[in-house]
């Protein structure tokens, strides 16, 4: 498995994330820059956490439209597995390669902590190594993570089976009491027509070492080594 | 629009607009006497600054030579940007704490902010990465109206500032008091990473290199910071609201990476952020240390806003800006690097031969003066010191339960001073960076130094009533409060920051507090092997002729080498037994429980047994290190029912005690130093109270680890999920406007 993590001025998780896909594959990843107007050939794109171009205008919308994020559209057209966390997700959503934005927190504050999730999809590459209907703990940390759609697009993520998380309360049960943001139908993770692009606001890969005290978001990054092998 | 500034159009000089600039009627003598003439008023501003309180520690100077400040491990202490230890491998950590308190309480979202900001330039500009912060907090009294205000506001700029930048918060303490009413302390510290072959420091060299500006553009914020930082609240200190900068972090993070690209080149020579007293300072602190003089053209300074004059560009407190020298025809190859991440980059001078420091502008000359008064002609001051009367030791039957035992620790779990703080730390990214294994909520935190096997724990300790009651006491128990904290996860404590805050040092009993507390920090820092490598002093924080208790916050940082064997401080095995190490004699003057059970404030604090400390220290040490410990945690405020409730909900399971049912408040709730809660395997408890006695270490079973009540206190079981309502329930609430 080959991979590639987008750096944009503010980006901050980018060393983070390239740890766990160096990990997981043994391969080193590749740091494009935000001015890049090429990739190497890669299997997987990560868009990384942070606060890219300061989150000045809105989370994402400037990233959205650097040069480096033509190429991730090309590849993204050609199949290739792009996954955004966090800032990532909303860069993703600012370019519309997800639908949906995200917006402030209902609290209006930032948040970090380790949320409940339920793992809604494990038909994708990234969430295979889950069993469907899993209760894991992955932290969040963000002021920008209330996912809003319009019905109709709620409505095909729904029925197409394209929310792959989703927070729940500590017993695993998804409600407004385990929702740490507002997100509508508890919305942390959503999946592109394809599967093939996810956008999700909990960090995995703040949840994979055993030291980090946790490691449900391993299997993540195991899910695509084993479908990108 | 274009404005040419002449200097005749410049006020002129009096001895009202020095006394207005801050100086002292002699200081203003000894002045003209460097200076030879009358100032120009930039020459008045530059003077005003460098002599200030806060940049040239005039009345503290004297007390803080007595700190110790070496060790073998120690690489630069005090007198640069940040302090310096060694952790192995060719790596440093690097760490300061620095406080910015009077900004914070006029406008506290950018005034913590930028104390955050400006503490990070001062490692990173060392030429390490930073790895962590931490915060040291004090507010008012909850009651008063200011107080809800000025969390909330703190707390956010810390975060937006923090998270922005992408360095984990990973831990703090917030106290509350009202000494703090007027005057709320923000003390914030950054430990940084860095190769022990690539640190930069601030002393120029070679006459004639070039000086380079890099970072944000010069605007007309923060003029004169310094100046306020260095004077006393009054009912008008809303009307300073100007002086206090505006920060952006997203610029910095930009600094941060562009720098840290430039330091991997050899194309530096020295380096120095421009904090307090901007340009003015980083330019006077280098050529200074150096002994050279330094030409500069501010026409070539980036300006924000159009027509500043040179006194305001020199005065500027803009933030996000570094001064460098750098190797003569490196100029390019260092501009390509701040091109590629848009910071502004200007080569504005050149240092010379002549120690002047000669300021440019517009084809005038704006500043011709010797350099070196202002940097080590300083006014050098040996205030009066006047003792703190000591308090009557209380004795623990005056102090007697009022209800249960367990009535008892479920109300002081709820009280502001013990109650959960997950509400603000809830609000720090404390992970990015992926490196943090202990986050805030623990006694330490702590994280790995990345890609080794290697973790630096760190802390920030202070008991300000203590210091307040006894200053020498008070001075040794925070630096054995973090050396303790340090000790719990397993690591072993290096060296410490510090950031005295004190009121205002005219008076001999503030100075005695100061000079106490210093004293007892010494003397603890000697027994403990755990120097003082870097600080600051903010004094003046007094409104209305009120002072803040005085608070010596200590920021610890401590090594642990094999990350793997790192503990936590949550009970963490059902079964396990329980110990107590330390002794425990029921000291209950100036503890919590005296304080929210009876409304007294008052006696004299636990006195500090630094020898005793040092046993313990080293004997929970080596119990970690053989893997014999399971949990651990340190006993502060609130004693040993306050500890073992922390332990149990953090680690969401109970105690059954034994042989606690008729303990009285002095046992339960009383503040002996030197005490740790340690948890054992079954198979090992043997083993671990040998190795205890062994050490000279008093050593008491207290219970076993399970079920999800705390038992065995008189009054009945407390169940976990009432005391978690409670600890938790006070700050959400309060920050809700209910309390």
């Amino acid at each position: 498995m080959k991979s590639a993590v987008i750096v944009f001025p503010g980006s901050n998780c980018e060393r983070d994330i390239a740890v766990a896909l160096e990990q997981v594959s043994g391969h080193k990843t590749f740091h494009a820059w935000h001015r890049d107007t090429d990739l190497p050939e890669v299997d997987v794109i990560a868009v990384p956490g942070g606060f890219s171009y300061g989150d000045y205008l809105r989370c994402g919308a400037m990233a959205a439209n650097s040069p480096v994020m033509r190429v991730v559209k090309e590849r993204a057209a050609q199949g290739v597995k792009v996954i955004g966390v966090c800032n990532g997700f909303q860069i993703l959503t600012e370019a519309g390669l997800l639908p949906g934005a995200l917006i402030r927190n209902q609290s209006l504050k930032y948040i970090c902590k380790t949320v409940d999730l339920k793992v809604e999809n494990t038909d994708s590459a990234f969430t295979r190594h889950y069993i469907p209907g899993q209760h894991i703990g992955i932290p969040v940390g963000h002021g920008e993570g209330n996912y809003v759609a319009d019905e109709e697009t709620l409505k095909r993520l729904e029925g197409e089976g394209r929310v792959a998380f989703r927070y729940t309360d500590a017993a695993g049960v998804v409600n407004e009491a385990g929702n740490p943001n507002g997100a509508t139908n508890n919305i942390a993770g959503i999946f592109n027509e394809t599967r093939t692009v996810l956008g999700m606001m909990p960090h995995p890969e703040r949840a994979f070492d055993p030291q980090h005290g946790n490691t449900d978001g391993r299997a993540l990054f195991t899910s695509l080594l084993e479908s990108l092998s | 629009m274009s404005v040419t500034h002449t200097p005749d159009r410049e006020p002129k000089v009096t001895a009202e607009l020095a006394a207005e600039h801050g100086l002292k009627p002699d200081e203003y003598a000894s002045m003209l006497e460097s200076v030879g003439r009358t100032p120009t008023l930039t020459e008045l501003g530059i003077y005003s600054v460098m002599w200030s309180e806060h940049c040239s520690y005039k009345s503290s100077r004297v007390w803080l030579k007595k700190l110790p400040t070496t060790a073998p491990w120690v690489i630069c202490g005090p007198g640069e940007n940040a302090g310096v230890i060694d952790i192995g491998d060719g790596q440093a950590a690097i760490f300061k704490m620095e406080s910015h308190n009077h900004p914070s309480f006029i406008e506290p979202y950018q005034g913590a902010a930028t104390g955050v900001g400006g503490i990070l330039r001062d490692v990173f500009t060392m030429g390490a990465r930073p790895v962590a912060n931490l915060n040291a907090l004090r507010f008012g009294e909850p009651a008063n109206p200011k107080t809800r205000h000025l969390v909330a506001g703190v707390v956010a700029g810390i975060g937006g500032y923090g998270n922005c930048v992408g360095v984990p918060t990973v831990g703090g303490e917030t106290n509350f008091h009202k000494a703090y009413n007027g005057n709320c302390l923000v003390n914030a510290m950054t430990v940084g990473v860095a190769q022990t072959d690539k640190i930069f420091y601030s002393k120029a060299a070679g006459v004639g290199k070039p000086v380079v500006y890099v970072g944000s553009k010069t605007g007309r914020d923060g003029i004169h910071g310094a100046t306020m930082s260095s004077a006393e609240f009054t009912e008008d200190s809303e009307a300073k609201r100007p002086t206090v900068q505006v920060g952006d972090p997203f610029t910095e993070k930009l600094l941060i990476e562009a720098c840290l690209e430039l330091m991997a080149t050899d194309a530096i020579v020295a380096i120095q952020d421009m904090g307090a007293a901007g340009l003015t300072s980083s330019s006077v602190e280098m050529a200074g240390k150096g002994g050279l003089g330094i030409d500069l053209d501010l026409d070539a300074v980036p300006q924000r806003e159009a027509g500043m004059t040179p006194y305001e560009i020199m005065l500027s407190e803009s933030q996000e800006r570094m001064l460098m020298i750098l190797e003569p025809g490196r100029e390019e190859e260092a501009k390509r690097i701040f091109d590629k991440w848009e910071l502004d980059f200007a080569v504005i001078g050149k240092l010379t031969d002549n120690g002047r420091m000669v300021i440019r502008m517009h084809g005038h000359t704006w500043c011709d003066v010797e350099l070196a008064p202002l940097f080590d002609k300083a006014p050098l001051y040996n205030r009066p010191t006047e003792p703190t009367p000591p308090q009557a030791e209380i004795a623990a039957a005056e102090a007697p339960l009022k209800a249960s035992a367990r009535d008892t620790l479920l109300a002081l779990m709820g009280t502001p001073d013990l109650a959960s703080r997950r509400w603000i730390w809830e609000q720090y990214d404390s992970q990015v960076g992926a490196d943090t294994m202990i986050g805030p909520g623990g006694d330490a935190a702590l994280v790995r130094v990345h890609g080794t096997p290697k973790a630096l724990a760190m802390t920030t300790d202070c008991t300000p009533r203590y210091c307040y009651a006894d200053p020498v006491r008070g001075g040794a128990q925070a630096v054995a409060e973090a050396y303790r904290n340090i000790i719990t996860v397993g690591a072993l404590p290096l060296a410490i920051t510090d950031n005295m805050n004190f009121g205002n040092p005219e008076k001999p009993s503030i100075m005695g507090q100061f000079a106490g507390c210093i004293e007892g920090m010494a003397e603890a820092c000697r027994v403990l092997d755990f120097p003082v490598v870097s600080g600051n002093v903010s004094l003046y924080n007094e409104t209305n002729g009120e002072g803040i208790l005085p608070t010596p916050a200590i920021g610890g940082v401590g090594l642990l080498k094999d990350s793997a064997l790192a503990i936590g401080s949550g009970f963490k095995n059902a079964g396990d037994t329980v110990l107590l190490f330390g002794e425990t004699k029921g000291h209950v003057g100036q503890s919590l429980y005296l304080r929210e059970v009876h409304g007294r404030e008052e006696g004299a604090p636990p006195p500090v047994d630094l020898a005793a400390e040092r046993r313990a220290g080293d004997l929970v040490r080596g119990l970690i290190e053989a893997r014999k410990l399971t949990a651990c945690h340190d006993l502060a405020d609130g004693g040993l029912a306050v500890g073992l409730a922390e332990m149990a909900l953090r680690g969401k399971k109970g105690i059954a005690l034994t042989g606690l049912e008729a303990a009285d408040a002095g046992l339960l709730f009383g503040e002996d130093q030197g005490r740790y809660l340690v948890t054992v395997a079954a198979g090992d408890v043997a083993a671990v109270t040998d190795a205890a006695k062994a050490a000279g270490v008093p050593v008491t079973t207290l219970g076993t680890v399970g079920g999800d009540a705390i038992t065995g206190l008189g009054g009945g079981a407390l169940a976990l999920a009432d005391l978690r309502e409670v600890h938790e329930g006070w700050l959400p609430g309060y920050m809700a406007g209910d309390a």
